[in-house]
């Protein structure tokens, strides 16, 4: 029996367990499913909000983008995680999964999960977007779905943690220590428990709320609420770093370049990032200033010190790996000279140049108590946070797809001048999306709001400095070009996954 | 690799170059640490928070009484009112009321210019965000709660302001206006 359930990979030598990569395949599959529908509700919310087409009307619009949130933030992302939880914890360690029957637990309760609250959202029955602010209150099932959902990531979790203890207890790898990749997922794993921890504590109370049993303090909510909506993005950032050593090794043979300055810098996000959740409140009331600053400022920069080390560590460990294949002449032939015709590594640096340079500076800018005063709930936050998960996370776990669907499904990727175009179409359109929402979003231009031309209805007319268009242009060429990537890296997975020719 | 167990002992002294980038983004750290409280105090942008728990109910009396007793009359003594939105003119230095509610801004202030007011917003039905144009200044408006801004307007003119926290289906229509004379 122990002998059938692995398979030795023809192309690495790891050896894979075969009931683990069954959970792995289920996982991805519905990760790119909901990519496909929040894709979908993507498209519907860009091109209302682009003012020449404004396709929906306004009840569907604020129900798209909920939709469209919660397809992608929560469901693709965490869908993906949870097969990257599964690949790091058995394959890296030559281990069996732990308590298989509880990580197929894991994948309904996602599942079903995710079902109630589209099936709530496109019935019109929880029009109250992603962070579901009260008194705007959303069907009870809503609430569960969520919870649901929540309740399968954290088995998840829990299954990954029990497949080191027991890989350790088997002694399947040579000593104490975890590869990398599998510690900076652990690091995520830890992130998502505490995340998660606050979801109960704000998600439990608003299920009983909206059953009318409890009452409901605004305050209160939000300060609960962002202990899981910020720190839930840290397990993405996490992951994706994961992922980039994961990539770095897989494309070009990159090591760390130190294992003790990496391994560090993810144990300062476990300490740190949880705390830093509180930008998200400056300018509300209640909270006294010292508290807020307090929270936004010590705190945070210790977390953004592990991003720095990272922006040094993976790009060097890549540069030093491609000049020992030789390119050593000049400063940058070892960037001429990368395989960039490899969709996974050009996903994998577009990756890093959006996070670093447009997500995860415009972050740490706007987190600041001066800054976030213009930029509050403007489209300038939504640019930040579109340069993070979409063209950070999405596009890394996009790049890692090109190696799961020969190891994992063993079919060769089909249509790979596609799939070498896809990452650039995406990269490319993101930072246009993202530039242009944060420059509109620089003028004022408001986030979740379905007509900043007209403003249906209102008392008084309001007028945009005329530079607003042309940057609501530049969106939405980029939503478009972004949408076309997106559209492409499904239609390639999926036709990979069924007519793919069969790898042995 | 990245995928594969390290060397036993991995714990490892850091070269020159990754101990520079560490000082110089530890010292960028330290900076943005330090200047974000220090800026709170010496560039006067952000109010030092002052707000008060103020249940639905008696916010709105509250703000009924302060537009009834400031209204603005006309020649006729009728009180003025810009769209439906009663026009109010705060005594200078006093107390103001700024209610997003309805998905409207009540009322329409007029404030005088060089003159401080303690302006109260709230909301008596879901969370709102004020966003004042075109300095672009952005604050919560959130129910139960009285969140008072002290302000000085420094120029005069016509300042609209529109709401930018999802409120339900009449968000986008939230536009309302603050005028300084």
């Amino acid at each position: 029996m122990a002998v059938q359930d692995f398979r030795t990979c023809s192309i690495t030598g790891l050896k894979v367990h075969l009931p683990a990569q069954n959970l792995i395949i289920v996982n991805a599959v519905a990760a790119v499913v909901l990519l496909l529908i929040g894709g979908l509700a993507a498209a519907g919310v860009a091109l209302t909000r682009l003012p020449a087409v404004h396709l929906l009307p306004a009840d569907w619009f604020y129900r798209f983008l909920t939709l469209h949130g919660i397809a992608m933030l929560i469901a693709w992302i965490i869908f993906f995680e949870m097969a990257g939880l599964y690949l790091g914890a058995t394959v890296l360690l030559n281990a069996r999964i732990a308590a298989p029957k509880m990580a197929w637990l894991q994948f309904i309760l996602m599942l079903v999960g995710t079902l109630l609250i589209a099936a709530m959202i496109l019935t019109g029955q929880a029009d109250v977007l992603f962070t579901s602010y009260p008194p705007l209150k959303a069907s009870p099932i809503y609430y569960l779905g969520v919870i649901l959902f929540a309740v399968g990531a954290l088995i998840g979790c829990f299954v990954f943690f029990g497949t080191l203890a027991k890989a350790r207890k088997e002694g399947t790898y040579p000593h104490g220590s975890f590869p990398l990749v599998t510690f900076g997922l652990a690091c995520a794993a830890i992130i998502a428990v505490v995340t998660l921890l606050h979801g109960a504590a704000i998600y439990i109370p608003a299920l009983l709320w909206s059953l009318g049993l409890i009452g409901m303090d605004e305050s209160t909510y939000r300060l609960v609420w962002w202990g899981l909506g910020h720190p839930s993005q840290q397990i993405n950032v996490a992951a994706m770093i994961s992922v980039w050593y994961l990539l770095g090794t897989l494309t070009v043979s990159m090591k760390p370049i130190n294992q003790k300055l990496c391994r560090t810098a993810f144990v300062l996000y476990v300490l740190f990032i949880n705390v830093a959740s509180e930008h998200h409140i400056l300018v509300d009331p209640v909270f006294s200033s010292a508290h807020k600053i307090w929270n936004t400022g010590y705190v945070m920069h210790l977390a953004v010190l592990a991003s720095m080390i990272h922006a040094l560590a993976v790009p060097a460990g890549i540069e030093v790996a491609l000049r020992k294949k030789g390119f050593t002449s000049g400063l940058f032939e070892w960037l001429k000279k990368a395989p960039w015709s490899n969709p996974a590594f050009s996903a994998m640096m577009l990756s890093i140049f959006i996070f670093g340079f447009m997500g995860g500076i415009t972050g740490v800018i706007f987190g600041s108590e001066q800054v976030n005063i213009t930029a509050h709930n403007t489209w300038r936050i939504t640019g930040h946070f579109h340069s993070t998960v979409v063209g950070g996370t999405t596009l890394a776990f996009m790049g890692i797809t090109y190696y799961v669907l020969p190891l994992i499904f063993r079919r060769e990727v089909l249509g790979m001048g596609f799939a070498r175009l896809q990452p650039w179409f995406f990269g490319i359109g993101t930072i246009l999306m993202g530039g242009g929402m944060m420059l509109a979003g620089a003028y004022g231009v408001p986030r979740r709001h379905w007509d900043i031309v007209n403003f249906g209805g209102s008392p008084f007319s309001f007028a945009w400095d005329p530079t607003v268009y042309m940057w609501l242009g530049v969106f939405g060429i980029g939503a478009l070009l972004a949408i076309l990537g997106g559209a492409i890296y499904v239609l390639v997975t999926v036709l990979t996954i069924f007519f793919g020719k069969k790898l042995a | 690799m990245s995928i594969s167990v390290p060397e036993k002992v991995w714990w490892k002294p850091i070269d020159k170059e990754e101990k520079i980038w560490l000082a110089l983004a530890l010292i960028w750290m330290l900076i943005s640490f330090v200047w974000m409280p220090i800026y709170h105090f010496i560039g006067k942008q952000n109010p030092s928070s002052e707000s008060y728990k103020a249940p639905r109910g008696q916010f709105e009396q509250l703000a009924n009484d302060f537009i009834q007793k400031y209204q603005v009359k006309d020649a006729n003594g009728a009180p003025v009112v810009m769209n439906d939105i009663p026009v109010v003119h705060p005594p200078a230095g006093g107390d103001a009321y700024l209610v997003g509610a309805g998905w409207k801004w009540t009322p329409v202030l007029e404030l005088e210019k060089g003159k401080t007011y303690r302006i109260h917003l709230g909301s008596y039905d879901f969370q709102h965000g004020l966003s004042i144009y075109p300095l672009n200044i952005n604050y919560m408006v959130i129910p139960n709660q009285d969140y008072v801004i002290t302000v000085t307007p420094t120029t005069s003119g016509e300042f609209p302001i529109i709401c930018n926290e999802f409120c339900g289906i009449g968000h986008h229509t939230m536009v309302g206006k603050i005028i300084v004379k």
